[in-house]
């Protein structure tokens, strides 16, 4: 989720030199284009989910994503979480049925219950890549914090296609494009099995938001950086008390450190 | 009940009086944590052993716990850390605290080692007391290395192929060490199981070379900034209170700093790619251990010969088991030694150029760097420490430690 340079800057303490900087950015220059950072609302020491925003990326993954992409690891009862009811969780999957197994063993269609887990696209592995040219859809389930850049970099990948028509020649050399493939500017080498998902009223948003590509695309980021941390708000929310109670605590026995060394000083 | 060092504790409770005369464990802490001579003038670099048995207990608490949620196999491992993550109540502190505590006991590790370095603490007689601190550090890596293997994302199961891949460079034998330590003809579950297993058996014999560690340490005390032995009771406090209190703090602060990762950038010493799921078939671009390991893998790939960059990693931790007999100087702390100073300085620079090396893929002028930074390393410790422990002139030593903290007060 973030840049491996910036980890060992900290690592390495102050003395990360100057030469090494330049270094880097000569590098990273010849790769693929860092996506640009956008300012998410779950970001910062006390950021959490916007709600509604990822209540609208629910809907842009069920309606588009969900075609091809599990969410194998969120159950629905978890959307309980993002603020529906559970009543409103039970609406959205009365129409959702999964195979099961009856008492005497033989496999059944049933209705979805809240406990379940995101009902899968594809029944296994191999199904999903026959589907896909030979490619399984990667699950989303934790997909904003295994990627650089995490929600950037999905972001980016969502908004970043540039159509055949509009490449350079130079680019069309440089990485073999073909009139079929996908260009995404944001994926390592830049041919994407996946096409564009997303498009201007690619969903119609039940809260009347107008459904553009960005704010489709910001949207189902918001909800998947949901899915891949459900807890991040309880997360920051001890840290404040954790942190609060550790510096009061640091505080006492600095002073008590101070009376017991009073007499040796 | 407190008495003076030397004489035998008196204890006002007859429960006390009665267990500690069958079976004297609170003479022993009365002793060995109470009215322990220790030097008056440590620094806060003094604190980082404490910090680091803290972060040991916290490790294998933390740890325990984790394991009764785990599935050790290789269709469920990765799944089953993230319902810790999700479905266990508080589970996700638990992992954050585990994986993030293991970065940073080896920073309070590696701080320690610093001091142990600087301050000459691996000198006569104490070089009994480094070695068992290297086989600390030996066992460390292994314990973290296992760790690391476990969640089963794609750092774990390519850093696990290429670290244990390590020993078929190993003429002969090599190839067959490596189906006995996998367990078979690839990393697989068996390797899954053994690593858990041991990952798990390591840490209690951490803790036994840590009370050897303490043991070999409370024979001659701890050395001290100035590297100068204690002459008399002027010279050192009592353990408690003022060793405890000192260490108290100091935990603390480093506890705040430890916390500001769990909460607030869980992943950010970790990598992404730990997340996606292991898959034999897709090697991740860039195969890059955990950031406290990357000195080592800098100098294993700094070697163009793959039996010589094993030779180089495992050379670089064995260099230290015979320190205290490379350096010829007669002073211990660098405080005294104008030169060595330097030396010594530049090594932190040296190990962290190192570390920056493993992180990036092997091109370009990260080679010839990373090379350069590995003929130090060694030249550092094989060539500069024995020449210049004869050649180097110390600066004078204070008559005693009372005498230099007097000294220090009065300027």
């Amino acid at each position: 989720m973030r840049k491996p340079f910036a980890r060992n800057l900290l690592v390495s303490g102050a003395i990360a030199l100057a030469s090494f900087t330049v270094g880097t950015v000569a590098i990273a220059a010849g790769g693929t284009e860092h996506p640009p950072h956008r300012h998410w609302h779950f970001q910062g020491p006390f950021g959490t989910f916007d709600r509604a925003a990822a209540q609208r990326g629910f809907q842009v993954y069920q309606e588009v994503c969900a075609a091809c992409h599990s969410l194998s690891l969120v159950a629905y009862r978890n959307l309980t979480e993002l603020g529906l009811t559970e009543n409103q969780v039970k609406g959205l999957i009365k129409d959702i049925t999964v195979t099961d197994l009856n008492d005497e063993g033989a496999p059944v269609d049933r209705p979805a219950r809240p406990s379940d887990r995101f009902k899968k696209p594809f029944p296994n592995q191999a199904a999903a890549a026959a589907a896909n040219n030979g490619k399984a859809p990667p699950d989303l389930s934790v997909i904003v914090k295994a990627r650089e850049y995490g929600p950037d970099y999905i972001y980016g990948i969502l908004t970043g296609y540039v159509p055949y028509d509009k490449l350079t020649p130079a680019q069309i050399k440089e990485f073999d494009v073909k009139k079929d493939d996908n260009f995404n500017k944001y994926f390592p080498g830049h041919k994407i099995a996946m096409a564009p998902p997303l498009s201007d009223d690619k969903v119609t948003y039940a809260d009347g938001t107008k459904a553009t590509l960005d704010q489709e695309a910001a949207d189902v980021t918001e909800f998947l950086a949901w899915a891949s941390e459900p807890h991040m708000e309880d997360r920051k929310r001890t840290g404040v008390r954790v942190i609060l109670f550790l510096i009061a605590l640091a505080g006492m026995m600095y002073a008590v450190k101070r009376m017991v060394w009073a007499d040796k000083h | 009940m407190a008495s003076s060092h030397g004489t035998p504790p008196v204890f006002n409770n007859k429960v006390v009086a009665w267990i500690d005369h069958r079976l004297p464990i609170f003479s022993y802490i009365e002793k060995e944590y109470h009215t322990f001579p220790t030097p008056r003038n440590f620094n806060y670099f003094w604190n980082f052993g404490a910090i680091a048995t803290v972060m040991l207990v916290l490790m294998i608490a933390t740890g325990i716990v984790l394991a009764t949620n785990y599935t050790p196999h290789v269709l469920m491992a990765f799944d089953s850390v993230e319902r810790i993550d999700r479905d266990v109540p508080q589970g996700w502190l638990i992992r954050d605290l585990h994986m993030n505590g293991a970065s940073f006991f080896f920073i309070a590790v590696y701080i320690h080692i610093f001091r142990g370095m600087y301050y000459g603490s691996y000198k006569a007689p104490r070089e009994l007391l480094w070695i068992l601190g290297v086989v600390i550090f030996l066992l460390m890596m292994a314990t973290a290395f296992m760790g690391y293997v476990l969640p089963w994302g794609q750092m774990s199961f390519w850093g696990a192929t290429v670290i244990t891949n390590l020993f078929s460079a190993i003429p002969i034998v090599g190839e067959s060490i490596v189906t006995w330590l996998w367990g078979g003809f690839a990393v697989d579950n068996p390797t899954l199981n053994r690593f858990f297993a041991l990952h798990y058996l390591l840490p209690f014999i951490i803790v036994g070379v840590v009370a050897l560690h303490v043991v070999a340490l409370h024979v001659h005390g701890s050395n001290n900034p100035t590297g100068i032995d204690p002459k008399g009771p002027q010279d050192t406090v009592p353990f408690h209170p003022y060793y405890t209190m000192k260490d108290g703090f100091g935990v603390m602060v480093f506890l705040i700093v430890y916390a500001g990762f769990v909460f607030f950038a869980p992943d950010y010493l970790g990598h992404p790619d730990n997340y996606i799921p292991a898959d034999p078939l897709v090697t991740p671009a860039h195969i890059v251990p955990e950031w406290y390991f990357l000195p080592f893998y800098a100098i294993l790939r700094a070697i163009p010969d793959k039996l010589g960059g094993v030779l180089a990693m495992f050379g670089a931790i064995a260099v230290l088991f015979i320190l205290p007999w490379l350096d010829t100087s007669r002073v211990r702390s660098c405080t005294f030694r104008p030169i060595y100073k330097w030396f010594m300085m530049f090594l932190v620079v040296d190990v962290i150029v190192l570390g920056i090396c493993g992180s990036k893929p092997p091109e370009g002028f990260w080679v010839p760097l990373s090379q350069l930074a590995t003929l130090y390393y060694f030249a550092h410790f094989l060539v500069v420490l024995p020449i210049l422990g004869k050649i180097e002139r110390p600066l004078p030593l204070p008559p005693s430690i009372a005498d230099s903290v007097l000294k220090k007060k009065a300027v």
